[in-house]
């Protein structure tokens, strides 16, 4: 009977029908339908928290659906916990870097599934196979490495080489490219190719949507946990996903700017380098009052290292930092803090917020001082206007402010920590890929405030990797390769082409 | 071309920093016995080395068995209490059959293997349930285990009382006692049985952690378990074995030190665990979970031993022996999060 239906359907790999999952106070999958066609790629694209992770954590077993069903060939299944979902021919490259860093790469590749050899694990036929599959991949990485050695795109180039080693029939990728190069990329999208040939049903969830474009062959796009539309791929553009993705017309992906920086330099840094590896080294600019510094690069091309140095948390060997003509040590981020200075650090999730504590603290925590009277006891009500103040400027989307702030989407985790610098009224912000993994609609409410915080007077710098967004709101744009500043240019008069020659200068 | 001599220049300090604080464990102990030497060259005979090793062997077998708990980061506060468990189970059903003050008058003379099993029976059991705690029910490992050393003393303690009034058990079978401190004589070299099972423990887990499926997935589980479960292991299985097989040592080791010590009482065992966990933690097993290795861990017990019988041996006041042990643990531990924590 199942034949028929196979024969029948001309079947899907794999139909997730009517999925819905509610977490406390987060209602994050309602019914939402899925449907995959063997030797395709679908891609599945939504703001942050509009439930495409969570909707593949639910097919693979680390959540479990509060309801729906899900086929896999045509035959209704649920898996209780990854391993099952394994043993069914479903792999994931999962969006967190999920690996055991102090174990070497093969034993990384083939944990849960050893080859054994009587009840000895065949540490021989894990390094030839591993060799095997980085070879057939063209990775080139030492299979006896140990992972925490290696760099954020080689340790995603292992994972996805560990999904395809499963043999699996459906791949899910979530968000794979966010740490990978250009040449990386295109070497990802080949082995998808090479997969889909195979006769794989590839899931893919990214939100660069230049890619999507390229890569997909159907599109499901999600909101706030619903599914809001499937296609297939030729029948979007961008500004087509945008508006489904947001739900509302983006005639523009940037706010405009009516103001121009002023002539006044705020901040001179000169000859900077640190003391520890990996360090900026000999940097030199400056930033006017008004500015917006972008700061473009590489992987590894040092420009977080660059704006830790500035903030005091990594250790300066020498160069001089000098605001309105006075010299600063910045020597602790408790000394930069008070010399003005904020930064939005690059990793959210690690040294961004603080996951259980609710809206309110991780709002007031960089400013708490301001809050204390002299025998250090808190003022309620200044923290409730200022925390109300963070979630109406910022447009934060919660029940209340004492919701604990890993219950919200990334996006909106972004905008209470940017909330949270902008309470210590900084001059010099310092945001590190403040964009980085969050939804087109958080994207543009944070480039707004950029742009406001620029005109009233402050020096923002600004890492990113998205040239377009660097193009789009800065001044101009610092472009550094290999620790070194390979050249500062004007916004108004480059290139991505330019950034990029400029961005292999050191290489 | 100048970059790369600041980078040189950084990465060569680094690579020999790295090897000195790899390396610590082995530097301090040649170092230590080399002071020792100097000042009483006596020290170095035969008789001093088998004593050293001798007193070693059960800790090498407790400290194999804690480290387990301590790789899947964690660690096990009970382990001394179990220890002590198994010792009282053992002297009680093995004393001389012809000793008038036995405490079961009417037991047969027991082959020896039935309560050293029995013994290691219970301590698996426990183990098994303490495992079950951490692994299924998530009670941190610090509090589930200061539970499980409090709950298996009261237990021991009734046992104890109840059995022998709370008098030490001795007197023991002399075919037990030989079964721990029997020894070959290899070269004039006087070799302890103990050593012999120290040995073989030592080489079961070192086997187990190097070239089997649980060994990996235990490190895999310490070292990051949300990797270890989405990569399908099955973490509260891995983690239960793990348990258990420290239970079994426990027990094993609490009988063979019962044997070498010649008596019980239920102060048998108390704070063995904090000398086991010490050995691991200054042979460079993290107590982040998820590193260490047996190496290392043998080193450790044997520094230890080194120290407190070295440092007598050379008339250091006993007070100031723990002053120098507490101290080697403490820079073990600076060592430790130094290695694993990037400067900036």
């Amino acid at each position: 009977m199942n034949k028929q239906d196979m024969n029948e359907q001309k079947t899907n790999l794999l139909d997730m029908k009517n999925i819905s999952k509610s977490f406390p106070g987060v209602r994050a999958l309602d019914s939402v339908n899925l449907s995959i066609k063997p030797n395709s790629v679908h891609a599945l694209i939504g703001e942050n928290g509009a439930g495409k992770s969570t909707l593949m954590k639910c097919l693979f077993g680390i959540y479990h659906a509060d309801s729906g069903e899900i086929f896999l060939n045509g035959s209704p299944i649920r898996f209780e916990n990854p391993r099952q979902a394994l043993d069914h021919g479903v792999s994931m490259v999962h969006q967190e870097l999920n690996q055991v860093q102090d174990r070497d790469v093969m034993e990384n590749i083939w944990l849960g599934r050893f080859p054994m050899k009587g009840i000895v694990v065949n540490s021989q036929k894990m390094y030839l196979d591993t060799k095997n599959i980085f070879t057939e991949l063209s990775i080139d990485i030492d299979p006896k490495a140990i992972v925490g050695t290696l760099s954020i795109s080689q340790r995603q180039m292992i994972e996805i080489a560990k999904a395809v080693s499963c043999d699996a029939k459906v791949i899910v990728f979530d968000e794979p490219t966010s740490s990978l190069t250009e040449t990386e990329v295109k070497h990802l999208f080949d082995i998808i190719g090479k997969l889909k040939e195979k006769g794989c049903g590839i899931i893919y969830i990214s939100h660069k949507l230049e890619e999507i474009l390229s890569i997909s062959d159907e599109i499901t796009v999600m909101r706030d946990g619903k599914w809001i539309f499937t296609g297939e791929t030729e029948t979007f553009s961008i500004d087509r996903l945008v508006s489904l993705i947001v739900g509302r017309d983006l005639t523009e992906r940037f706010p405009s700017k009516d103001f121009s920086p002023s002539e006044e330099i705020l901040l001179k840094v000169e000859n900077l380098i640190g003391e520890y590896m990996p360090t900026v080294i000999d940097a030199s600019f400056d930033i006017r009052k008004g500015e917006i510094l972008g700061v473009s690069g590489l992987m590894g091309s040092r420009r977080t290292e660059t704006v830790e140095t500035l903030f005091g948390i990594r250790k300066r060997k020498g160069g001089s930092i000098t605001f309105e003509s006075k010299k600063l040590e910045n020597s602790s981020a408790h000394d930069a803090i008070s010399n003005g200075f904020s930064l939005v650090t690059e990793e959210r999730r690690q040294t961004g917020i603080f996951p259980s504590l609710d809206i309110t603290s991780n709002s007031i925590i960089a400013n708490i001082d301001a809050y204390c009277n002299r025998f250090g006891v808190l003022n309620r009500k200044k923290i409730e206007t200022d925390t109300k103040w963070v979630i109406d400027t910022l447009n934060v989307k919660t029940p209340n402010s004492k919701a604990q702030i890993q219950n919200l989407s990334g996006g909106n985790q972004q905008k209470v920590i940017m909330g949270r610098w902008l309470l210590c009224k900084p001059t010099i912000m310092l945001l590190d890929e403040p964009t980085r993994g969050i939804d087109v609609g958080a994207k543009y409410d944070i480039y707004k405030l950029i742009i406001e915080c620029a005109k009233n007077g402050n020096a923002i710098i600004f890492i990113s990797s998205e040239m377009q967004e660097l193009i789009g709101i800065t001044d101009r744009i610092m472009v550094m390769s290999n620790g070194r500043v390979a050249g500062i240019v004007k916004t108004s008069m480059t290139s991505q082409e330019e950034l990029l020659r400029l961005s292999a200068k050191y290489l | 071309m100048e970059k790369s001599v600041i980078e040189t220049k950084v990465s060569q300090r680094g690579t020999l920093k790295k090897s000195l604080t790899n390396n610590a464990i082995y530097i301090v102990l040649v170092l230590l016995l080399a002071v020792l030497i100097i000042i009483e060259p006596s020290f170095l005979s035969l008789k001093n080395l088998g004593f050293i090793l001798s007193q070693s062997a059960t800790r090498m077998i407790f400290a194999c068995a804690i480290a387990g708990p301590i790789v899947l980061g964690g660690t096990d506060l009970s382990a001394g209490r179990m220890i002590g468990m198994a010792g009282l189970i053992t002297a009680s059903l093995l004393q001389a059959p012809d000793y008038i003050g036995k405490v079961f008058p009417n037991l047969p003379r027991l082959p020896l293997f039935i309560p050293i099993m029995l013994a290691m029976a219970v301590c698996a059991l426990f183990s098994l349930f303490h495992g079950y705690l951490v692994a299924k029910l998530k009670v941190a490992p610090f509090i589930a285990s200061l539970g499980m050393q409090l709950a298996v003393f009261g237990l021991m303690s009734v046992y104890f009382d109840a059995v022998s009034d709370s008098a030490p058990i001795g007197v023991l079978d002399e075919k037990f006692s030989g079964f721990a401190q029997n020894s070959l004589n290899i070269f004039g070299f006087r070799f302890q049985y103990i050593n012999f099972y120290a040995i073989i423990v030592v080489s079961i887990i070192w086997f187990i952690w190097n070239k089997t499926k649980l060994g990996k997935n235990m490190f895999a589980i310490g070292g990051n378990v949300e990797a270890a479960n989405v990569s399908g292991v099955n973490i509260v299985k891995n983690m239960l074995i793990i348990y258990v097989i420290a239970g079994l040592l426990y027990g094993f080791g609490g009988a063979l030190e019962v044997a070498r010590t010649g008596s019980a009482t239920n102060a048998l065992g108390a704070g063995y665990e904090l000398d086991a966990i010490a050995a691991c933690v200054v042979g460079g097993v993290s107590m982040r979970g998820g590193i260490g290795t047996i190496k290392g861990i043998i080193t450790g017990v044997i520094l230890f031993q080194v120290i407190s019988y070295g440092l007598v041996y050379v008339n250091v006041n006993p007070y100031l022996v723990y002053f120098v042990k507490g101290t080697i643990i403490l820079i073990a531990v600076v060592i430790d999060t130094k290695r694993y924590t990037k400067l900036k």
